[in-house]
């Protein structure tokens, strides 16, 4: 009865358990970083707009189409902006396809805080998505979902299951397109488990350092370059226990996913899934911001695309011709040039002469006579006065540009700044109405967390002293000061200084394509590579993957001191459960033993074979209490007895070779009471099929070069080998 | 009501795949508002046209590229007021003559002149179309719109007296009526098919482009009634429909061959006949179609062979195109063309100025646009693209072509 009931349970398992259990999330909506300063100081980052949409539209939307019936919005900085967000939206609604939670914490301050403080709440009763609130996709998850499922019930130990995208393995391309480092995975090709995770792979090296374990221990695996990291996982609520366990474990992939692979001890695994046509990415830094963009106006994250995506109540935008996307009530004078993909949002009005060109202007902005917007992101009620010029900048909220003014690439105004006449904001300044914090440290967003644009406007204008306008404010930007203005009209902001990054490092994460010039330091670095390592694609790691001679001894060249001591302690291991082992020890015992000391120590199977040989030989000295003819004696004796073992460990030639320089060194050095008797040894093994023919052979082979002192046992066994090789001659004859 | 929002985001979300399913799921949405709307004591025929104008303006904005959506929206406002002119005449007999009166003797009373009443009530009970040219040619004329206009406003004043019948009534017949239309979209396949022996003849070669299921059950139906004839299908890039179509037929014992869309030309001239399916059928007899379309339908043109065209009435939209390439239009995602994967680096923004160099188009629809269509075959039977807009006029009231005008004018 209870069995029936068993198998029953187990065969209609999940089935029922996918019935039952709502698809739960837990979506991020902060990402513990300062990319996007100054602009998060005043609203967090999910909230900010990505072709007129706020960011977390596009991952809730995603959600909801993959099914997903419970959220978790776990919100930190901002978590009022989020909430009253979600609230006034319709996914607060009942209708909205599934049910949301807000779950607010202050003092996390990282994913890894997070996971922690909601692993507190007890709300994750199965496998959920982890995401966070900048993720844009379109992906379809039942298969992989299935997949993490039928892997939990072989395989308990399956704890995750990662998305990975194709993307071109060009080494620019993951710098150029999203700004971030390139990805270096290894990974199972049969059961795609993911083996090995290196986010800040850096390919003009040319190398790569792997444990040796990840190549002894499995058959193959491939090392990819070519892939990007989708950010998106489907986890087992293990995952939260384990983030719980390692308190210290903070970022989810540099600490969670690396420390699951580095640690064996635990034996959690990870897998990866690759999607092929569907589209994902993570708004990572400004650059990223700029890529998605256009890719979501080139439609590659279709359905969710402006003139799709439901954007509550304002007026829907719609695609026309030259993928430009324009709100029904948007004004523009007859003279004013829209170029291709670009999108305007309702109620904006252009003025006379303008041209537009590969750019976002949002909703309700005034732009005037003869100004040019190229590659820009602009953001609602924006009042831009005639003959302004913009080029690859970020504009927020009720910003305001004085007439002539002009902002050079990289340039992000955050809410509300205003720049004054014929101003030249100068490349990859950040100006803000919040003063920088003096240093930089992650508590900071925690502060300004409530802080919002109403309450900064005081101390701002506070900073406008007549003093300041005296400053040159252009030539030198280093330190705070406001952008001014010439004639009287003031502007009000602060510049912010550059990050810990450097100013030379401002071009990597901006939002203004990358300088001719430093593309083409780096193509020159890439060539001169090429040209050095004449062959280097073939000796380095090629794309899909395959792992070369050369990485592979330099590791064994690294680690050489640790590794000769490692043989040693090995063999003293192995002598000591071979002790055992003449104590009575079953021999299958004493073999599972050995080899798992060999896994262990992570020794060859030569050197075990060594290691087990010299083990038998000490034994005989130690029975033959040193006389010689004893010695002998007891030698074969002590092979007779373990000959199961000797043959058990010596399996081939390489190890049988192995086995008679380990007891050619050991005559020399350690037990030199068996010098004399080397050769009747050697005869010995032979009789007993320890050692064959061939082995004897090829080590007299390799001796042939070597000095003579390393000869005197060949010349010693020289009748004996001329015995061997005279023997099959004779065979050859008989036949 | 959930089920309205609902719909509403799998229409946004673009999850319902085809008119066919759209049309069937609008109309069974629409039943379920019907009878929920509570009715009001006065003008109850409005309440329900409010109600479903109401959430028809929701469902066609949230994607106005599936015209099915509107057109289901249209006939039910038509039915509306087919039922009501109907009803509210009843209502009138009934207090006229007797409780127990049917709508044959009303219709005849109230018609006032010399009528067959079966005939009169056929065309305007079950059919639900009373001017159509048909029903004209078959009967006589018929005194639609100035009978019915002055009967409903007779009717108004009078069935307040009544009103408690006459609502339970009304929705009653509208449900009823929306279960024929329903049955109606449902059975559109076979009406459609019943007429293939009378256009696939004997040894002939048929082209088509994609897959469309009232195709293949067109093409079922005439090998059905043992016509032997050869299929090309041009597979219909970017989705390649035009493959599974090839292996459906070749299932039913269909001797079929494959072709690229940019074989058609060469292979046109060998073709007796052109026959695809449509995703609308616009006013003025232009065909909304899966892409590529055009295209054939010139090479058609050039060699003189027939341009069919099938579909079901619930595509027949009463709606002129305007700019039909760009806005009847749905652009999908490149990802159908080419590998993200293997593009990667043409996407490269980072570069090259910050303008993508490469753009990638993936338009959903052609518009074929009448003169190039030789004929259409609805579930009526064959028509004349120029004579598109008197079937239209059968199926829905001038009055609600513009669903949105109101809900503007109340804003």
């Amino acid at each position: 009865m209870a069995q029936k009931k068993g198998g029953k349970s187990a065969a209609s398992d999940d089935p029922e358990e996918l019935a039952r259990m709502p698809l739960q999330a837990v979506l991020l909506a902060d990402t513990f970083n300062l990319k996007f300063r100054p602009i998060t100081l005043e609203r967090p980052k999910v909230l900010l707009p990505l072709v007129n949409t706020p960011m977390i539209d596009y991952t809730l939307a995603w959600l909801v189409s993959v099914g997903v019936e419970e959220v978790f919005l776990f919100c930190c900085a901002h978590a009022e902006q989020v909430k009253e967000y979600i609230g006034n939206s319709h996914w607060g609604q009942s209708h909205a396809g599934f049910s949301i939670t807000t779950i607010e914490s202050n003092f996390s301050m990282s994913a890894g805080d997070a996971l922690r403080f909601i692993e507190g709440k007890n709300v994750i009763r199965g496998d959920f998505i982890l995401i966070t609130g900048d993720t844009i996709s379109n992906m379809s998850l039942t298969e992989a979902l299935q997949a993490h499922k039928d892997r939990r019930k072989k395989d308990p130990d399956t704890v995750m299951t990662m998305f990975v995208k194709r993307s071109k393995p060009m080494p620019l391309t993951h710098q150029t397109r999203l700004g971030n480092d390139e990805i270096m995975m290894a990974i199972d090709p049969e059961t795609k488990q993911l083996l090995y995770y290196e986010d800040r792979f850096d390919s003009s090296k040319r190398a790569v350092t792997l444990d040796k374990s990840l190549l002894a221990d499995n058959a193959s695996l491939y090392l990819r370059t070519d892939l990007e990291d989708c950010c998106i996982d489907i986890c087992s609520p293990e995952v939260l226990t384990i983030f719980l366990d390692n308190f210290d474990y903070q970022h989810l992939r540099r600490h969670f996913v690396k420390g699951l692979l580095h640690d064996d001890i635990m034996g959690k695994k990870i897998y990866t899934h690759e999607i092929d046509s569907s589209y994902t990415a993570r708004v990572d830094n400004y650059r990223s911001y700029d890529t998605i963009s256009k890719d979501i106006i080139q439609r590659w994250s279709f359905p969710l695309v402006p003139d799709v995506l439901y954007a509550g109540n304002r007026a829907q935008m719609r695609l026309q011709r030259e993928g430009i996307y324009k709100a029904p009530d948007v004004t523009l004078s007859p003279s004013v040039r829209i170029g291709a993909f670009t999108a305007i949002g309702s109620g904006t009005i252009i003025g006379e002469n303008s041209s537009v060109s590969n750019s976002v202007i949002g909703e309700l902005c005034t732009i005037g006579r003869n100004v040019s917007i190229d590659g820009c992101y602009i953001w609602d009620s924006v009042t831009i006065e005639d003959g302004c010029r913009l080029s690859h900048s970020i504009v927020c909220d009720g910003v305001h540009l004085h007439t002539g003014a002009t902002l050079e690439p990289g340039v992000i105004l955050s809410f509300k700044v205003e720049v004054g006449q014929n101003i030249t904001v100068p490349a990859y300044s950040k100006v803000s109405l919040l003063p920088q914090p003096s240093k930089q440290d992650s508590d900071e967003e925690l502060e300004y967390a409530d802080t919002n644009s109403g309450v900064i406007d005081s101390p701002s204008i506070a900073s406008i002293s007549p003093a300041n306008i005296e400053h040159d404010h252009v030539s030198s930007f280093d330190t705070e000061q406001s952008v001014l203005l010439e004639g009287g009209l003031s502007g009000v902001g602060y510049i912010w200084t550059s990050c810990e990054t450097g100013n030379e490092e401002e071009w990597r994460y901006s939002v203004a394509p990358i300088p001719v010039e430093k593309l083409k330091e780096f193509y020159a670095k890439m060539f001169d590579e090429d040209e050095s390592s004449s062959d280097g694609e073939q000796t380095g790691i090629t794309h899909s993957g395959e792992l070369i001679s050369e990485s592979k001894s330099t590791d064994f060249d690294d680690s050489d001191g640790e590794y000769k001591g490692d043989v040693s302690k090995f063999e003293k291991e192995v002598e000591e459960t071979f002790e055992r082992a003449l104590g009575g020890v079953a021999e299958e015992n004493v073999q599972l033993e050995i080899n798992s000391l060999r896994m262990s120590f992570n020794v060859t199977h030569a050197e075990c074979a060594g290691a087990v040989f010299q083990s038998v030989i000490k034994s005989a000295i130690i029975a033959s209490n040193s006389s010689k003819s004893n010695l002998l004696k007891a030698t074969i004796d002590a092979i007779e007895r373990s000959k199961g073992l000797l043959s058990y460990f010596i399996t081939n030639v390489d190890e049988e070779i192995e086995v008679i320089l380990k007891f050619e060194e050991m005559c020399m050095e350690i037990t030199r009471e068996f010098a004399p008797i080397f050769s009747s040894v050697l005869h010995q093994l032979y009789d007993k099929e320890v050692i064959t023919e061939d082995a004897i052979l090829k080590w007299e082979s390799e001796k042939a070069d070597a000095d003579e002192s390393d000869k005197v046992f060949v010349k010693q066994s020289e009748a004996f080998l001329k015995w061997l090789k005279e023997a099959p001659e004779e065979d050859d004859e008989d036949e | 009501m959930p089920d309205v929002s609902d719909f509403i985001l799998k229409l946004q979300r673009r999850r319902i795949e085809g008119s066919h399913a759209t049309a069937r799921q609008t109309a069974e949405l629409l039943r379920s508002v019907v009878s929920q709307t509570r009715m009001p004591y006065t003008n109850q025929a409005a309440a329900l046209l409010d109600a479903v104008r109401a959430v028809g303006e929701q469902l066609i904005a949230a994607n106005p590229v599936e015209l099915a959506v509107g057109n289901i929206v249209r006939r039910v406002l038509h039915i509306i007021r087919e039922e009501d002119l109907s009803s509210s005449a009843v209502s009138f007999e009934g207090l006229m003559i007797s409780e127990k009166s049917d709508d044959e003797d009303d219709a005849d009373h109230k018609g006032g002149p010399v009528l067959s009443a079966a005939a009169v009530a056929a065309a305007a009970r079950s059919t639900l179309r009373p001017r159509s040219l048909q029903t004209l040619l078959e009967d006589g004329p018929l005194p639609a719109a100035p009978s019915k206009s002055s009967s409903a406003g007779d009717s108004e004043g009078k069935s307040k007296s009544d009103k408690s019948a006459v609502g339970k009534r009304l929705k009653h017949s509208v449900i009823e009526a929306i279960n024929l239309l329903i049955e109606e979209i449902d059975d559109c396949y076979e009406d459609i098919s019943e007429q293939a022996v009378e256009h696939i003849h004997q040894n002939e070669v048929i082209l088509t482009l994609g897959r469309s299921k009232t195709v293949k059950e067109f093409l079922y139906a005439a090998k059905q009634k043992n016509r032997s004839f050869r299929v090309f299908v041009a597979e219909g890039a970017p989705r390649y429909q035009g493959h599974v179509l090839a292996k459906e037929l070749i299932q039913k014992g269909l001797e079929t061959t494959v072709i690229t869309d940019s074989a058609i030309f060469a292979m046109i001239s060998r073709v007796n006949m052109v026959i695809v399916g449509a995703h609308a059928i616009m006013a003025n007899g232009g065909v909304i179609a899966p892409v590529g379309m055009n295209m054939l339908a010139l090479a058609a043109q050039r060699h003189a062979v027939p341009f069919v065209v099938v579909a079901g009435s619930h595509k027949l939209c009463p709606l002129y195109p305007h700019n039909p390439e760009v806005l009847l239009n749905e652009l999908k995602s490149p990802s159908d063309l080419i590998d993200f994967g293997e593009f990667s680096d043409c996407m490269d923004f980072g570069a090259h100025g910050g303008a993508p160099l490469m753009h990638v188009v993936n338009p959903t629809f052609d518009y074929v646009p009448p003169n190039l269509v030789s004929l259409f075959i609805t579930d009526t039977g064959g028509h004349n693209a120029a004579h598109m807009y008197k079937l239209i006029a059968d199926y829905y009231s001038a009055d609600y072509l513009v669903i949105k005008r109101k809900s503007t004018s109340s804003n």
